[in-house]
């Protein structure tokens, strides 16, 4: 008899394990739901997966009867758009100072502290902010996204720059580079597969900051609608908007992580 | 090659605060000298390295390369070979040597096109050949065993001709018997490039059938009341003859 510990499950094993919870959650929904619906016909709480597919019909795929548009898509597109501006801007901010704090003492100096109490503002309590300076138009909200996962990402890529060993960096020294040669040939390609890893830790607030966003003033986008639908107590739409939602997310993530693979074949080797 | 890598340093004295590292340190090496420098952990002998590369800079003395002083940063007239993170990962093998031809040729992108990037990998590709691992010039450095890795590093630092070469440590992580095929090809490759090595180490035979010159650093002077107040110095300096021409 071994330890539980040493018992590994096969290939197959591992499948059926992960599908377990989720076959389990599907059938809880489905049997709460039967239960609701024998007492409250009308009931809207807990929609069947027919109430469900028709929404998801409804909404991808058959034109508004009022802008003839198909929603699901009108807003997925309208909230990717503010997700990637943000995130990029984010992205931006932290390689130029994440690097240059982390790599170059006198920057660190001037500029650490100013950026370690910037991450300290909560974000959503300078979003009125953001709406009286910026408007209520799309700059707010992509604001709001740079904001809320920017001081993060350039910490957590300063701290990356931080730990190159130094002797990587005297090494380069005595191969004759200067500092630019340094960043653009050892600095950056060493950060930039932890600065992917750090857009995938963010991807999570940065959805956070979106949704709360369309949430108090959007006329579209995935929060909006999830938020609009509240008012009617639509869960046969909100429900499946929460899972498309999850569905993207979690893409975006595979997708990072699968490009640091590509791009970086080195990273996977066993150091 | 004209007679360069000659190295003087003179009354250096290192101290940290509350601690005195190292104390009077003489040392003059004529060009082309192989010097190993041992003693016990802890005695200075890696301070010493870095103060050579312009690390760190001694708190009184002066350190002359060629009768000049050192500048104020680590620079191409000096290699070096460190035991851990001796080469880039992030580059393939011909690309960790050819490196510092990139740096040296283009200030601005640090990469060569073309014509300039053959004749870079050219010469990389022959200063791979000349440490054994031609074989290996599209492999990351991961993929490579340590003793390949270090013969990588050998190569990457000596590119570029420097006047010093200095290692810290360098083979103290490999098998013996990488270990002693690794002191044949440093043996080799001073012999045919006659830079001045500066070689840190803990293994006396190491320094013993490699070295011209053999430096010991050890605490002469003791206070058992404040064992930090004397730094060490050299204690031994033997010369071993060697013929410096391969026969």
């Amino acid at each position: 008899m071994k330890r539980f510990i040493n018992y590994r499950p096969t290939h197959a094993a591992t499948l059926i394990l992960a599908a377990i919870p989720f076959a389990l959650a599907i059938g809880a929904y489905e049997l709460a739901s039967i239960f609701r619906h024998i007492d409250n016909p009308n009931d809207k709480l807990l929609p069947s997966f027919t109430a469900l597919g028709d929404a998801i019909v409804r909404m991808g795929f058959t034109p508004d009867t009022r802008t003839g548009e198909l929603l699901l898509w009108v807003d997925t597109l309208a909230s990717l758009r503010r997700l990637a501006l943000g995130l990029l801007a984010a992205t931006a901010l932290a390689l130029g100072l994440g690097v240059t704090t982390g790599l170059i003492p006198y920057i660190r100096a001037g500029l650490s502290p100013v950026i370690a109490i910037i991450s300290m503002i909560p974000p959503m309590a300078v979003l009125p902010i953001l709406f009286i300076t910026f408007g209520l138009g799309e700059l707010s909200k992509v604001v709001l996204i740079t904001l809320g996962v920017a001081p993060f990402m350039i910490r957590d890529l300063s701290l990356r720059a931080g730990e190159i060993p130094q002797e990587l960096l005297v090494k380069a020294q005595t191969l004759g580079a200067s500092t630019w040669q340094i960043v653009l040939r050892i600095v950056l390609p060493l950060i930039v597969p932890r600065l992917l890893d750090s857009i995938r830790l963010s991807l999570g607030p940065a959805w956070l900051f979106l949704i709360s966003a369309e949430a108090i003033a959007a006329t579209d986008g995935l929060g909006f609608r999830i938020f609009l639908m509240r008012r009617y107590l639509a869960m046969d739409v909100i429900l499946p908007y929460v899972a498309w939602i999850t569905l993207l997310a979690f893409a975006m993530d595979a997708a990072l992580r699968k490009t640091s693979r590509g791009l970086f074949p080195w990273t996977a080797l066993p150091a | 090659m004209t007679a360069s890598g000659a190295l003087t340093v003179q009354n250096v004295w290192m101290e940290y605060p509350g601690q005195m590292v190292l104390e009077r340190i003489n040392l003059s090496l004529e060009p082309g000298a192989f010097c190993a420098l041992v003693g016990a952990s802890g005695c200075g002998k890696t301070t010493f390295l870095r103060m050579l590369l312009s690390i760190e800079r001694p708190t009184k003395g002066s350190i002359l390369l060629d009768g000049k002083p050192l500048p104020a940063e680590p620079h191409a007239d000096r290699g070096v070979v460190f035991q851990r993170y001796a080469v880039f990962p992030h580059l393939r093998v011909l690309e960790n040597v050819a490196l510092g031809l990139h740096f040296a040729a283009s200030p601005l992108t640090a990469r060569l096109f073309g014509a300039r990037r053959r004749a870079a990998a050219e010469q990389a590709e022959a200063m791979l050949e000349s440490v054994g691992l031609l074989a290996a010039r599209d492999k990351y450095p991961a993929q490579l065993s340590g003793g390949m890795q270090q013969r990588l590093a050998l190569a990457q630092a000596l590119i570029l001709k420097p006047r010093l070469l200095l290692l810290d440590e360098p083979f103290g992580a490999l098998d013996p018997g990488t270990k002693s095929s690794m002191h044949a090809l440093l043996k080799d490759l001073w012999r045919e490039r006659g830079m001045t090595v500066v070689m840190v180490t803990h293994d006396l035979s190491e320094a013993f059938s490699l070295a011209t010159r053999v430096v010991a650093f050890d605490r002469v002077r003791l206070d058992p009341q404040a064992p930090t107040a004397y730094g060490a110095t050299i204690s031994f300096d033997i010369k071993v003859h060697r013929p410096q021409k391969s026969s």
